[in-house]
């Protein structure tokens, strides 16, 4: 069959064509990351030095919340879909994802919603000022008119993202070639069937607590007011309930990235491939049962706080055995260190050090000194920045040649490597002390005594905003003159992707399935 | 090759500096111990913690270097074929678990220590609103807001500030005095939205909930003032709503209970005078514009014209008609339920309240001329 | 590739491109942000009585009407043209799965909103548990029972029995989902009539359901002082049965369209996914209604 495609601006709004798919998936990811990542540039430099600086307190609570909602449901959840899309049609032997035109609606909702969460902040009132994680009734009675658009929004990413799940697991489940038993099937595969699950369990959850703000605010319902017999912490418990497998929903795809490169760098097939996902699936699982780990400060009933904590400590266990796991692979492998490696090592190191901070969080009674400070934000952002952004940038260093049929320029690849990890250390760990020192987040302005590690931190996020642009840079290079890469540049890299596609990978891909060995 | 062995090693000696720091360097990259015994254990568990994570790290991380180390490609051309082996892997499921186990143990100890708050010797009820404190003493029957020292508008947080001021934003005007060594249970709720009541030093952090209390509470060895601030986001002025105590020995509180209860009574007297004078125009205006600007500019802003969801009052239809006068007072004294717009009748006096509706009255070119009178306000009061 | 292979394999449908995907985003969008001035306007709050909000989500919604139908004739013409192999079969049926499964989730957030209002928060505004205070000092005067007919706030409503109409709605439902199985059985033995017919009496249940359903809130309004401000058992109470009564509308649409459908002989004993999803979101918002009739009406 002729490998040919449809041109012009159609062949993007209309098209069937998982790869088309996810370029745009990620593409508008890193455009989103660049937004949100702005919004950041703001937060820091409001805290470069106490006082109010640049920004009213106001809307730097809105810099706040906008930056927390994009990078979480703009930015990183549409980069690992755009993985998705790309990669487990070709890793299982599908000619395409099970239901195309659904994948392009999946796709093409998230612009419209994000449209709309942007133009909230030109609104009367401006833009969402509650935390990306809204609380009642800060948000019910108290938000903004905007708060309404957001809702709206939140419900068009939900509907997105129900979709696109739906899709992945269909895909896996129904169309794996011959021979692509489930124990066969790569890991990144594997992660992503265990992330759509999750998804398609925890969204519409989501869905329904913003549909309650939003009866809250307008038609007199009571759900988050004591009067009426509601009670605010029963939103956090629903969001919550969201929530923390929405963390892992950020996280698992990058273990599954991750789970591709370690092997393919050091010549060594992945050890434990079994326990890997009895692992992944342990922790979707406890994920379930942990979410009150975010509340202990809200006065549960202490059986409760027990319960939660102990729950939490728990998946430290799971995600021990993949970190373990991926150092055996290494274990007597015989390893490069190319840029994709760097990234996806730097992602064990770090993500590793943000959950050890996880689970000093998870100890109830230190927790309450923890909470809601600095200390917060290094965890998350440790688990998050160099965990979940840098597993996608790894996985773009890897498969670029896969997608574009060029090679990105080694030298720079670690330049960026190098600059990233330098910056996103120097952004992040200050944030651990500042936090221990008593300085609490979301706050525009703070006394003397955090001055030092602010500064440190801002000057950080700035060479890390820096390097970023870098990134798009090299991306861009190497898309229009790149070297032409080879059909498999990467020697250890094993998977149908690699064995039996060419660089680029031709448009359809797979019409007949692959023979499995 | 010997480039990126370098930059190997200066990643190593970075992190481990990072991590290090951490752990070794001055009091100040690290939690404070606090005074309290809750505060004290809390600490200790944290460094327990830490020094496990450091210890996991340092195990982790060395394998993990010394794979990268020894097992590159030109050191290790073939690599092994080696996928799995059973015992590593319960091996290292099961340590995990029995370290998750004792650092479990003295968790639960502390946390239902921590969570006791039967049989105080003394209760106070805390109450957070946008974005102050409230107080209130259950035995002693002493009430009182605590806001931060400096009005909250924003020409008054600059870098100068800061750096002139040891405690910049965490200054009240009135301070929760508590005696030192007695069981002191917090009763927290909020007005509007969730506040989070926090000092660090005594290891008291617990979310204000309107419409519901939470316990918590601390008992204080050593006198001294300590500070802290509102964790939960509440608003546009979240991170100036400061908490401080003061701990005094039993005697000296006991003083100030009876010097604050007597105040309390010239208070209510004074106010009583204020309001059955009649006061001119001028009298009100410059009471009316320090209330104002102490109280309602956060919001309305200094110049009247609010902002976002805080409406202006320059050109206010209920601030310049004069058949809206009812609503105006109403709004001030009662609040508008559902609203940010609190209830001031408890936060002010008769005066104040008449001083600073006259003000809003005829600032900004509200130009209505009219006056109310502290006795309007007091039959305003009786009449509802 | 060696033809052996070729021929044992059955092809897996990919479609061409197509516009309808982002018809209905912009549709969504256009609800949503149209949707969102509407409901501002409607309920006053901020004051933007003018704007225009119920035209935009008005053509949003014939937007989407639009892109469904368009989207759908597409689905329906690819498959009586025999271009979906069974295993795109599979793909529609795992994928409806997924999707019920998503549904069962949503409302289960409401369920658990109601479980936890009605067993945690209710005692402790009530004054059990480590709760003494708060009922002491915010709310002295509340006392706790279910279904909450005074709320702490002092809002008083009565409650909707169980073994009025509900009872008969249950009834009527249980029969749905009776009728409905026999269509199906019929379908499978290429018994047209009998296929119509009950796929046909099925969709008349659901349309009496939603008028019982209907009156009932009418009732409620009017006559019982129950509405959405009733507190928490009034928000639980419409929130979970309107969320059902939708989805009972779009069960019903759905069931009468598969009535013009097996009308017009689009089904195939061995080839009739549509209808079994049908039947399946049927079913699911049966047994949604059974959790409802229990721990809504009855208990
Ligand atoms: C990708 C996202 C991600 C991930 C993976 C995690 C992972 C974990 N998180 Fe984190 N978390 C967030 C994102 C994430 N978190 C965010 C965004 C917030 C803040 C939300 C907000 O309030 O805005 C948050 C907040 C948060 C809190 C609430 C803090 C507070 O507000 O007071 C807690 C408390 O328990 C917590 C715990 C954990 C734990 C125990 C893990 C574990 O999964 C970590 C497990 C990993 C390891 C432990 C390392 C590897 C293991 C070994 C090497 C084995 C040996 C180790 C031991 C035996 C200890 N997280
Ligand atoms: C995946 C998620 C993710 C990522 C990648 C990041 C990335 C960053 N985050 Fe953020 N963050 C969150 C998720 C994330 N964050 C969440 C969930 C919160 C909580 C929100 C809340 O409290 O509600 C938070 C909160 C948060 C805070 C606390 C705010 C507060 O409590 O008040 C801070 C403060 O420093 C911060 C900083 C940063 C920085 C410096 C980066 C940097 O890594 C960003 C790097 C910079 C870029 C990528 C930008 C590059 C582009 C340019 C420099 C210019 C481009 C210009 C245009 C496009 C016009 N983040
Ligand atoms: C925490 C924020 C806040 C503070 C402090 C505050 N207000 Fe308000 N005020 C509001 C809000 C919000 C509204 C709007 C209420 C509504 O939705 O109608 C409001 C409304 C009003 C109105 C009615 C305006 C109109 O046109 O409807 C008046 C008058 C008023 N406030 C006076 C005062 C005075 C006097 C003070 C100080 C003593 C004060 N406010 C302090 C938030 C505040
Ligand atoms: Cu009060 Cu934050
Ligand atoms: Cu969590």
């Amino acid at each position: 069959m002729a490998d040919h495609h449809p041109t012009g601006i159609k062949r993007w709004l209309f098209t069937t064509n998982h790869k088309d798919i996810g370029s745009m998936y990620l593409w508008f990811s890193f455009i989103m990351f660049l937004i949100g990542g702005a919004m950041a540039m703001v937060i820091r430099a409001e805290l470069y030095q106490p006082g109010l600086q640049f920004v009213d307190p106001n809307f730097f609570n809105q810099m706040t919340t906008m930056h927390g909602l994009i990078m979480v449901f703009g930015a990183v959840m549409p980069s690992m879909v755009g993985l998705a899309n790309w990669l487990i049609p070709m890793q299982i032997g599908a000619p395409d994802m099970a239901l195309p035109r659904m994948n392009n609606w999946s796709f093409w909702i998230l612009p419209f919603a994000f449209t709309l969460l942007l133009l909230s902040l030109f609104m009367e009132g401006g833009a969402p000022n509650f935390g990306w994680t809204f609380y009642a009734p800060l948000s019910t009675t108290y938000g903004p008119p905007s708060t309404d658009f957001f809702i709206l929004g939140v419900h068009m990413m939900g509907i997105s993202s129900i979709m696109g799940a739906i899709n992945v697991i269909v895909t896996v489940f129904n169309m794996r070639a011959p021979g692509m038993t489930l124990m066969k099937m790569p890991l990144f595969v594997w992660t992503w069937v265990i992330t759509a699950f999750l998804l398609i369990m925890v969204m519409p959850v989501l869905a329904g607590v913003v549909t309650m703000m939003l009866t809250d605010r307008h038609f007199g319902t009571s759900f988050f007011d004591a009067a009426g017999g509601g009670d605010p912490v029963l939103f956090q418990h629903i969001f919550w309930f969201f929530g923390h497998p929405e963390v892992y929903i950020m996280i698992l795809p990058a273990f599954g990235v991750a789970s591709e490169i370690i092997p393919a760098f050091a010549r060594k097939k992945l050890f434990g491939y079994a326990s890997m996902v009895y692992a992944t699936a342990s922790i979707a699982l406890l994920s379930f049962i942990v979410w009150a780990h975010h509340m202990f400060t809200v006065g549960m009933p202490v059986a409760g706080e027990l319960f939660f904590m102990i729950a939490t400590m728990l998946i430290a266990v799971p995600t021990g055995v993949k970190v373990f796991n991926w150092v055996a692979t290494m274990w007597k492998g015989s390893m490069t260190f190319e840029t994709p490696m760097l990234f996806a090592i730097a992602f064990v190191i770090l993500f590793t050090i943000g959950g050890f901070s996880g689970v000093m969080l998870a100890m109830a009674p230190v927790d309450f000194q923890y909470h809601d400070t600095y200390f917060v934000v290094a965890h998350f952002h440790y688990v998050l920045f160099p965990g979940a952004i840098f597993g996608t940038t790894a996985a773009v260093y890897y498969w670029l040649p896969k997608w574009t049929g060029k090679m990105y320029n080694e030298k720079m690849g670690k330049i960026h490597f190098w600059w990233s990890m330098i910056a996103v250390n120097l952004t992040f760990f200050p944030m651990h002390f500042s936090g221990l020192a008593g300085m609490p987040r979301r706050i525009p302005d703070y006394n003397m005594m955090f001055a030092e590690f602010n500064q440190l931190a801002s000057i950080g996020a700035f060479a890390l905003g820096l390097s970023q642009l870098f990134f798009l840079y090299i991306v861009i290079q190497t898309i229009r003159s790149g070297k032409k890469s080879e059909d498999k540049p990467w020697d250890g890299a094993t998977g149908l992707e690699w064995e039996q596609l060419p660089c680029p990978a031709p448009y359809h891909t797979f019409d007949t399935p692959p023979k499995v060995k | 090759m010997a480039i990126r062995r370098k930059l190997f090693a200066g990643l190593a000696v970075f992190l481990s500096g990072l991590l290090s720091s951490a752990v070794y360097a001055a009091a100040d990259l690290n939690m404070r111990p606090g005074v309290t015994e809750t505060s004290v254990e809390a600490f200790e568990l944290h460094m327990i913690v830490v020094w496990v994570m450091t210890g996991i790290a340092a195990v982790v991380f060395g394998v993990m270097f010394y794979s990268i180390f020894a097992h590159r490609k030109s050191k290790n051309p073939t690599p092994a074929t080696f996928s799995h082996s059973t015992t590593v892997e319960v091996i290292w499921t099961a340590i995990p678990v029995l370290i998750l186990i004792a650092l479990t143990v003295p968790a639960v100890k502390l946390l239902i220590k921590m969570e006791d708050a039967s049989n105080p010797d003394m209760s106070v009820v805390v109450t957070g609103s946008q974005w102050k404190w409230h107080y209130k003493y259950m035995e002693q029957d002493i009430e009182f807001f605590s806001n931060l020292k400096t009005p909250q508008v924003r020409e008054n947080f600059k870098l100068e500030d800061a750096q002139n001021n040891e405690n910049y934003l965490l200054e009240v005007d009135n301070e929760l005095v508590l005696p030192a060594n007695t069981k002191v249970r917090f009763l927290l709720t909020a007005d509007d939205v969730i506040h989070s009541w926090w000092v660090p030093e005594l290891a008291v952090k617990k979310d204000a909930i309107p419409g519901f209390i939470n316990e918590t509470w601390t008992s204080v060895p050593t006198p001294g003032i300590y500070r802290g601030q509102c964790t939960e986001l509440c608003g546009e002025w979240h991170g100036f709503m400061p908490v401080v105590v003061r701990v005094l020995p039993q005697a000296e509180f006991d003083q100030w209970v009876v010097k604050k209860q007597e105040e309390k009574v010239a208070a209510e007297k004074a106010a009583a005078e204020a309001a059955a004078r009649s006061w001119d125009m001028d009298k009100l205006m410059a009471l009316g514009k320090e209330v104002y600007d102490a109280k309602c500019a956060l919001c309305h802003q200094v110049n009247g014209e609010g902002a976002g969801t805080f409406p202006a009052l320059k050109g206010s239809e209920m601030a310049i008609k004069a058949d809206r006068m009812k609503d105006h007072i109403e709004i001030v004294v009662h609040g508008k339920a559902g609203t940010a717009m609190q209830a001031f009748s408890g936060q002010l006096t008769d005066a104040e309240l008449a001083a600073v509706i006259t003000y809003e009255r005829n600032a900004w070119g509200n130009n209505t001329g009219e006056i109310v009178q502290p006795a309007e306000i007091q039959a305003f009061k009786a009449g509802n | 590739m060696s033809t052996e292979t070729e021929e044992k394999y059955e092809r897996y449908y990919v479609p061409e491109q197509s516009h309808w995907p982002i018809v209905g985003a912009i549709g969504l969008f256009l609800l949503a942000f149209g949707g969102g001035n509407f409901i501002q306007q409607t309920t006053g709050k901020y004051g933007n009585e003018g704007s225009m909000g119920w035209i935009i989500f008005a053509i949003g919604f014939a937007i989407m009407v639009y892109m469904m139908f368009g989207w759908w004739k597409d689905t329906v013409r690819e498959s009586m043209s025999g271009l979906y192999s069974s295993q795109m079969d599979r793909s529609f049926r795992q994928g409806m799965m997924w999707f019920i499964s998503s549904e069962v989730m949503f409302f289960a957030a409401f369920f658990g909103g109601l479980f936890y209002a009605r067993v945690l928060v209710m005692p402790w505004l009530g004054g059990e548990g480590n709760n003494a205070m708060t009922h002491a000092l915010l709310w002295p005067e509340f006392i706790p029972a279910w279904p909450m007919t005074e709320t702490p706030g002092g809002t008083t409503t009565t409650a909707m029995g169980a073994f009025g109409l509900p009872a008969i709605n249950t009834a009527i439902l249980l029969t749905s989902s009776w009728t409905l199985t026999i269509a199906h059985h019929a379908l499978i033995q290429g018994n047209r009539n009998t296929l119509l017919n009950y796929t046909v009496i099925t969709a008349l249940l659901g349309v009496i359901f939603l008028c019982l359903q209907v009156y009932e809130y009418y009732e409620a309004y009017e006559h019982m002082g129950l509405t959405l401000g009733s507190g928490i058992y009034g928000s639980t109470f419409f929130m979970l049965t309107g969320f059902h009564g939708l989805h009972v509308t779009v069960g019903t649409i759905f069931l009468i369209v598969m009535s013009i459908r097996v009308a017009k002989g689009h089904f195939k004993p061995e080839n009739h996914f549509a209808y079994e999803a049908g039947a399946w979101y049927w079913h699911f918002v049966d047994v949604v209604w059974l959790f409802l009739f229990i721990f809504v009406y009855i208990l």
